[in-house]
């Protein structure tokens, strides 16, 4: 066999890279073949974007060209390793469906025309409708909508404008009621990252929590580990999901009724006296009372609800207590699904402090963060009106502003009228519920202006559009993260960013200044302000600029290791039996409602993530684009099989309210229960500047049009559509 | 009635999904313009060996004439042009000649090819057009010498059944080598290739000969490899039938798969049977000859690669896991 | 002689595809085309089901068809760690060895060339691990030398049940998967 030198081969590879980088992925896209820098390898951490988990990464530039993004090692996050949306992360860059410069609407609301100006005439602009708002409705009038780190800068300049009006989706649209729930009984939300040790589970429970698809890093390198240390993995789950791949127990439960589950595992442990007996009688309060009323919640009761059997009912709850206190019910995330959210999330509360898991090695560990003070800026002024989106605390336990109730006031004008929003790297049209109310919104507003990197279908909407560079391309707010190992990290950028792209804080700090708010920007530069932060905590920025991350030693994070237990409820201690809710008129320990059903012969929609993609922001990632270019409808195999489908089929999806999808691909399998479909969030675009993305795959959320508000927090249950196929011819 | 396994796979290269399809008409033609030189190649070396000699003062397509060498280098000329145009590294193509490979039929493949060319230039000048006598007088010391002597023509004549033969079968082991796709996976491959070729050449000679009884010689020959190349297809289907699972699905693909027309009409009845039956009808004196069945013959020359490399790219080992 | 090779634990793997996505990363593949990819095998009924995933490429065989057919010798096995490599300067396009693979593991450049995984020898040869394997989250991937005793891929095979894809095909893969 003819075989070649190791010398030779050497030299090949070299010109083979320079090759496959100028005919490969990246480099052919047009225009945007960065200039030739110096030649070599460059490498400079930074922390991810691509998601909100912010892992810390290096990127390597190669002869002035960007190549690739690895995790650093230090990161405590990732430990080395990023998931594939961060590995993708040069995607990011090379988009050539990024927005590029400052765009005016040049006709009507969501035609999509525009405008090219200068940053100058844009923020100008916007500074002028701004303070006209100001002039004749206040600046509680403005109302800022962000998601992620990058907003840090533009809620700073909200405030010193004037309004209380700030909130991010993931409250009302996502982990809002699992951090109420948690907060109820335990005093503490549960954040992210999740303060959840499930490295050293020796027993996990996932309600329908998909850990493998829902790509967060360190929760799926902790299921991985766990999975290797032959951890017992309980799965609850409609769809047999690759969580429940890997599960010892795998119930396909029925939608909707995991509640019912829960009572009847808590009703077993309490009756077979399988909890931590010690642990709730030094830390609970109420637990009599709990017991009483969870009495009538067998696993007989259940059963019909759910349609799991009474014994896998007991068989796998005697499993949980097997292996408490390290038995950890996962909390999950995306918790917002039939509007009784933030009871059930109390319920799991409840089960793992049955458990015992709280503070415990295997459960949940208490986090710590470093102490990086702030810069110091004058006091905000004061709003002359409360926050727009929970008039007289209708939802009496929200803990953070409930999107949709500022939706609800731009709408109805009461409790006082809202003019304008600005939306920071959220797309509005598919995060939030019914995007008919979202258009109906943004039709009464005076100003909407969106800042992001791509342009999806809020920025479609807009009256001015921002185009942000990515994080690859900008510095940032410091990360100061709260988890098992305190540490700080920076964001610093790598390259220079394409075309007229700006980052956030710069953007922030232009329209400040042109707002008049120059006392809240005292700061010249970024590295300015990030110098002085890190000052104040006896770092600096040099320091950072070259490691990326600093951490501090793992501090004593488990009860076991000297943690003193402390519940910031009204009893001091685990409210089993919650006064304060029973005061408000709900139930103090959680009772179950069967979730109304669905119109005969329809499925109820069910929606996910998948680990290549983020939302619905990273479908014109050209890397991201070729792991997975559309979604798929989920439809059980022996149904299709009925209904003459096929995998491969293209169906439409019609909901309950007339509402029909783009044609999406059918997927028949057995994977699904046959009530129910599924798909993954974040495709069927329709916003004509995601050309690649464009009438890939079907909207999830574009189906969503029914919601059910959770009446303690205000939290939009999604999973109450539901949906009948149509092929497409 | 579902499959118990439903497997997905993310791999969606263009060249592989859902099956390989690599090589197109290109390929084919190649194939059928390779199988054709290699009959002539056989069949004029074979007259050559037997002493045959052109009994006209011109240039004919009898088998004795140099007027099939001559086509023989059209056709292996334009079966080479097709090949370097499959190509997908064409400058490169050299590099074909710079090494043999003893394991691999294609690097046989390159060399027989370029033997090819002096064995038809060698047959060529045993008779040598007019034409090329007058633009050339020089070769006319070259041509005395070897038309003297009866050994170079017999030699000539046995080098060509040899190339011919190697140059027809390879290609036969090029495909039947590829493991990875079971419908090629049988020996009869090759002899199949060699068959059909001889029966391609045979048919055009039959049709082209000037020759009467060379005609009805020809024709007599074209009916036996034709009926040879019956059999040997039907053996090539029972011996993938009663191979491994992999080899029937593969075989299924002619037997009621997406090939299953074009193979029985085109291949077997068009381009085998009903010439068969024409011929043996002429032969045996009840019509007269025509060019029907030569022009059949050769179609389903064509037929056979296109349907045997589409096919077979069709073919794949299943996943069992 | 070292035999490079892998060892996948697929109860670990949960088909996330930060492979395939580290692999074009690294090696600049062309738009459309990967040099490994993942399969999602579920079987049963539901809800008695199972799903196995299993991250693939090139198995780098120890009787590569793809060497053999080869006609020019680009198609070689590197001298050291014996993996399958393509010296693309050598490569005519003939495209037999895209047909002899049984697992359709390769792929033509744009550019007219055959090209598959490579094992990342270039990272390798630093010291490295393969892209794929250093970027697993679930770190279900090992690398290393088949046939040193001591090696982490040789323990892990000798301790646990395994399998190679189609190994009735006969090329004798080198990318095993843990079961």
């Amino acid at each position: 066999m003819n075989h070649v030198s190791r010398r030779r081969f050497l030299k090949i590879t070299g010109a083979g890279a320079g090759v496959a980088a100028a005919a490969g992925t990246l480099g052919s896209l047009p225009g945007l073949r960065a200039a030739k820098g110096p030649s070599g390898i460059r490498r400079v951490p930074t922390f991810c974007d691509l998601c909100f988990w912010k892992c810390n990464a290096i990127a390597t530039v190669r002869d002035g060209v960007l190549w690739k993004v690895e995790g650093n090692p230090d990161d405590p996050l990732s430990r080395g390793r990023l998931c594939p949306r961060g590995t993708g992360g040069v995607g990011a860059h090379f988009d050539a469906d990024r927005l590029r410069a400052p765009l005016l609407r040049a006709s009507v609301r969501g035609e999509e025309k525009w405008t090219e100006v200068t940053w100058d005439q844009a923020l100008a602009h916007v500074a002028e409708k701004l303070l006209k708002i100001k002039a004749e409705y206040g600046p509680e009038a403005v109302a800022l909508f962000s998601h992620g780190v990058g907003g840090s800068f533009l809620r700073h300049s909200i405030k010193a404008f004037g309004s209380p009006n700030s909130a991010a989706p993931s409250f009302a649209q996502c982990r809002g009621p699992r951090d109420v729930g948690f907060e109820l009984t335990f005093g503490e939300p549960i954040g992210s990252p999740e303060r959840t040790d499930i490295r050293n589970a020796r027993c996990l429970v996932l309600i329908g929590s998909h850990l493998g698809e829902n790509m967060h890093n360190t929760q799926v390198q902790e299921f991985a580990d766990a999975i290797g240390s032959g951890a017992s993995v309980i799965v609850a789950d409609p769809r047999f999901s690759v969580a429940a791949s890997k599960a010892k127990h795998y119930l396909p439960i029925k939608p909707g009724t995991d509640l019912a589950l829960l009572l009847a595992w808590m009703n077993v442990l309490v009756r077979e006296g399988l909890y931590d007996r010690e642990y709730v009688a030094a830390h609970g309060f109420g637990f009599e009372a709990f017991a009483a009323e969870i009495q009538p919640f067998t696993p007989e009761w259940a059963w019909p609800e759910t349609g799991i059997e009474p014994e896998t009912i007991r068989e796998t709850a005697r499993e949980m207590a097997r292996y408490r206190p390290a038995t950890l019910v996962h909390p999950g995330r995306h918790a917002t699904w039939y509007g009784d959210d933030a009871q059930r999330s109390r319920a799991i509360a409840l089960l793992n402090a049955l458990l015992g898991s709280w503070g415990r090695k295997g459960g949940f560990y208490q986090p710590a963060s470093m102490r990086v003070p702030g810069y110091p800026y004058p006091p905000y002024p004061k709003p002359t009106r409360g926050a727009v989106d929970n008039p007289g605390e209708r939802y009496p336990f929200a803990s953070e502003a409930i999107t949709t109730g500022i939706r609800e006031a731009t709408i109805t004008g009461k409790p006082y009228p809202v003019k304008g929003w600005m939306v920071y790297a959220t797309n509005l049209i598919q995060a939030l519920p019914d995007e008919r109310e979202t258009i109906k919104a943004i039709q009464a507003l005076d100003l909407l202006v969106v800042i992001d990197v791509v342009g999806s279908e809020i920025a479609g909407w807009a009256d001015v559009v921002l185009p942000e560079a990515t994080y690859l391309e900008r510095y940032d707010e410091l990360n100061v993260e709260l988890f098992r190992e305190p540490f700080v990290a920076l964001r610093q950028p790598v390259v220079e960013p394409p075309a007229d792209q700006k980052p956030n804080w710069w953007i922030a700090r232009e329209l400040a200044l042109k707002l008049g708010l120059e006392a809240y920007y005292p700061w010249k530069t970024i590295e300015e302000y990030l110098d002085h932060r890190l000052q104040g905590a006896g770092m600096s920025l040099a320091a950072l600029q070259q490691r990326g991350v600093v951490a501090a030693p793992r501090p004593a994070v488990y009860y076991e290791e000297g943690v003193v237990p402390a519940f910031s409820t009204p009893s001091k201690k685990i409210e089993f039996y919650s006064v304060q809710l029973r005061d408000k008129g709900f139930d103090p320990v959680p009772r179950f409602k069967r979730p109304a059903a669905g119109p005969a012969g329809s499925f109820r929609l069910l929606f996910g993530r998948a680990p290549v993609h983020t939302f619905s922001r990273t479908q014109t990632n050209p890397v991201l684009a070729q792991a997975m270019s559309e979604n798929e409808v989920w439809l059980n195999a022996d149904v299709a099989e009925r209904a003459g489908l096929r995998t491969g089929d293209r169906v439409r999806l019609r909901n309950q309210d007339g509402v029909v999808s783009n044609p999406v691909r059918l997927k028949a399998t057995q994977a699904i229960r046959p009530d129910c479909v599924y798909m993954v969030h974040g495709f069927g675009h329709t916003a004509k500047g995601l050309r690649r993305a464009l009438g890939k795959g079907a909207s999830d959320a574009q189906l969503v049009t029914r919601y059910a508000t959770d009446p303690l927090m205000g939290g939009t249950g999604m999973n109450v559509n539901f949906v009948t196929l149509e092929r497409e011819a | 009635m579902h499959p118990l396994t439903e497997l997905v796979s993310t791999a969606h290269s263009p060249a592989t999904d859902p099956h390989l399809n690599v090589w197109g008409w290109e390929i084919p033609v190649y194939l059928f313009l390779g199988g054709f030189t290699a009959g002539i190649m056989v069949l004029s070396g074979w007259a050559l060996w037997k002493g045959r000699r052109n009994p006209r003062p011109h240039t004919t397509f009898a088998l004795a004439s140099s007027g099939l060498f001559i086509l023989g280098l059209i056709l292996i000329s334009l079966g080479m042009l097709a090949l370097f145009l499959d190509l997908g590294h064409k400058p490169y193509v050299w590099r074909l000649y710079l090494t043999i490979k003893p394991w691999s039929p294609m690097s046989w493949g390159a060399w027989i090819l370029l033997l090819v060319y002096p064995v038809l230039v060698a047959g060529i000048l045993l008779d040598p057009p007019r034409a090329l006598m007058r633009r050339l007088p020089s070769l006319r010391p070259l041509v005395e010498w070897v038309g003297a002597r009866a050994a170079v023509r017999h030699a000539t004549g046995f080098v060509s059944i040899v190339v011919g033969v190697a140059l027809g079968i390879y290609t036969g082991i090029l495909l039947s080598a590829l493991g990875a796709r079971p419908l090629w996976s049988s020996a009869l491959l090759g002899p199949l290739f060699l068959v059909s070729g001889l029966s391609t050449s045979a048919a055009f000679a039959h049709w082209a000969s000037p020759e009467p009884e060379e005609r009805v010689e020809l024709a007599w020959l074209d009916n036996l490899f034709l009926t040879i190349e019956l059999g040997l297809v039907g053996m090539l289907l029972i011996g993938l039938l009663t191979a491994t699972e992999a080899h029937a699905e593969a075989a299924r693909l002619l037997l009621g798969g997406p090939y299953t027309a074009v193979f029985w009409v085109g291949v077997v009845f068009v381009g085998i049977l009903l010439p068969l039956v024409i011929q043996s009808l002429a032969v045996t004196h009840r019509i007269i000859h025509t060019p029907i069945a030569p022009v059949l013959v050769m179609l389903g020359g064509l037929a056979l690669r296109f349907v045997i490399v589409a096919a077979g790219q069709h073919s794949h080992w299943p996943r069992l896991s | 002689m070292a035999r490079l090779g892998m060892v996948i634990d697929t109860r670990r793997c949960v088909g996330c595809m930060d492979c395939v996505v580290a692999c074009k990363t690294e090696n600049q593949t062309p738009e459309g085309m990967n040099r490994d990819w993942i399969t999602y095998a579920t079987k049963g009924r539901y809800p008695r089901l199972s799903l196995t995933i299993q991250s693939e490429r090139c198995n780098h065989c120890d009787e590569p068809p793809c060497v053999s057919c080869c006609p020019t010798g680009a198609s070689h096995v590197h001298d050291w760690g014996r993996v399958v490599l393509v010296t693309k300067e050598e490569c005519i396009g003939c495209k037999a060895c895209l047909a002899s693979c049984p697992y359709d593991a390769r792929y033509v450049h744009p550019d007219g060339y055959a090209d598959k995984c490579t094992l990342c020898i270039h990272r390798v040869e630093q010291g490295q691990d393969p892209a794929c394997v250093s970027v697993c989250p679930t770190r279900c991937m090992h690398f290393g030398d088949l046939d040193d005793p001591e090696s982490e891929v040789a323990r892990l095979l000798a301790s646990r049940t395994h399998h190679a894809v189609l190994p009735e095909a006969g090329t004798r893969p080198r990318i095993f998967y843990l079961e």
